[in-house]
């Protein structure tokens, strides 16, 4: 019996390395798990990038869910996936905010102008603090906002027409239903 | 000579002046407060490295961020507490005990322990057997 003990050390281990493989194909080892997941979302109020006297909040927008996307003129991946907001995900209907995170509104306006605009409002954060209130830490990412302005679900990174399909559609179904914490 | 000692006391002091995002502390023990706290914090962007050790944008801004909330009066936990309502426990590098950190925070030591069992077990069987002359043939 004690001939088998570093056989199955063996194996236990093969048994944990397997588990790791499997565990990554699911999981991105970057993407934190945000906090705000079931629960209202922190508080904001933003100029809006192309009516800079104007401010739009959390409470302006309660009573419609949306999607407040978090992008950058900076940020590469947000330009893989302006195409799929456009094509995908605006399609869906729902109403979609755009944030300009730690960006200078005259790039973002650039930025919107060369690539097209998306979004039903843009909102500015040059200086990146409503982007740490919501935890973002790597843009694009994505907020899917009930109308009660709860936190339904985040994407950490771009949107891909799979993930649209096996996460986000999903979500937008349960809408109507109230939160159900994970 | 001496301009040249001049010249390179100039550079050095340069470089020191030049240290990252100088933050106006008021004296050394706010420094040292805030070096040992953001040592224990993680970047989110390069998350293998300390919120004192990164120079990712967010992470200078963190690091504003945490500095002000110092300013502000706030205690070390409330600004933990702060980073983690938005970044989860995650950004600790010294996360709490609590259910779903119990493999992480006993599993090495448990781990250490079973070896420790083994080796024990060996060593004892070892000792209970007859010593007997080594064999020069015997490859050590």
């Amino acid at each position: 019996m004690t001939r088998l003990i570093p056989l199955l050390v063996f194996i236990a281990l093969v048994g944990l390395l397997a588990f790791g493989i499997e565990w990554n194909k699911h999981h991105e080892m970057f993407e934190v798990p945000s906090p705000l997941i079931a629960k209202p979302a922190p508080q904001f109020t933003l100029p809006l990038l192309y009516e800079p006297d104007k401010k739009l909040g959390r409470n302006d927008l309660l009573g419609e869910p949306y999607i407040l996307n978090v992008f950058g003129s900076w940020c590469p991946t947000c330009q893989d996936e302006h195409p799929i907001l456009t094509r995908a995900v605006k399609p869906l209907g729902i109403k979609l905010i755009g944030l300009d995170w730690r960006d200078a509104p005259a790039d973002g306006k650039r930025w919107l102008a060369q690539f097209g605009n998306p979004y039903d409002a843009v909102l500015t954060d040059p200086d990146g603090h409503a982007g740490i209130d919501f935890g973002v830490y790597m843009a694009p990412e994505s907020f899917l906002i009930d109308a009660q302005g709860v936190v339904r679900y985040k994407r950490i990174g771009m949107f891909t027409p799979e993930l649209i399909q096996s996460e986000l559609m999903p979500q937008l179904k349960t809408l109507g239903q109230p939160v159900t914490a994970k | 000579m001496k301009r040249f000692v001049f010249l390179i006391a100039l550079i050095f002091a340069a470089s020191f002046a030049h240290a990252i995002d100088p933050l106006p502390f008021k004296d050394r023990a706010e420094e040292v407060r805030f070096q040992n706290l953001t040592r224990v914090l993680r970047c989110l962007v390069c998350q293998n490295q300390n919120l004192a050790d990164s120079e990712a944008e967010l992470a200078v801004e963190l690091r504003r961020q945490v500095f002000t909330m110092m300013q502000s009066g706030k205690s070390d936990a409330e600004i933990k507490q702060y980073l983690v309502a938005r970044y989860n426990d995650f950004v600790l590098y010294d996360p709490p005990v609590k259910a779903g950190t119990l493999l992480l925070w006993f599993l090495p030591g448990v781990l250490v322990l079973i070896g420790a069992g083994v080796v024990f077990n060996i060593l004892r069987k070892k000792s209970r057997q007859p010593v007997t002359a080594a064999d020069p043939e015997e490859d050590w």
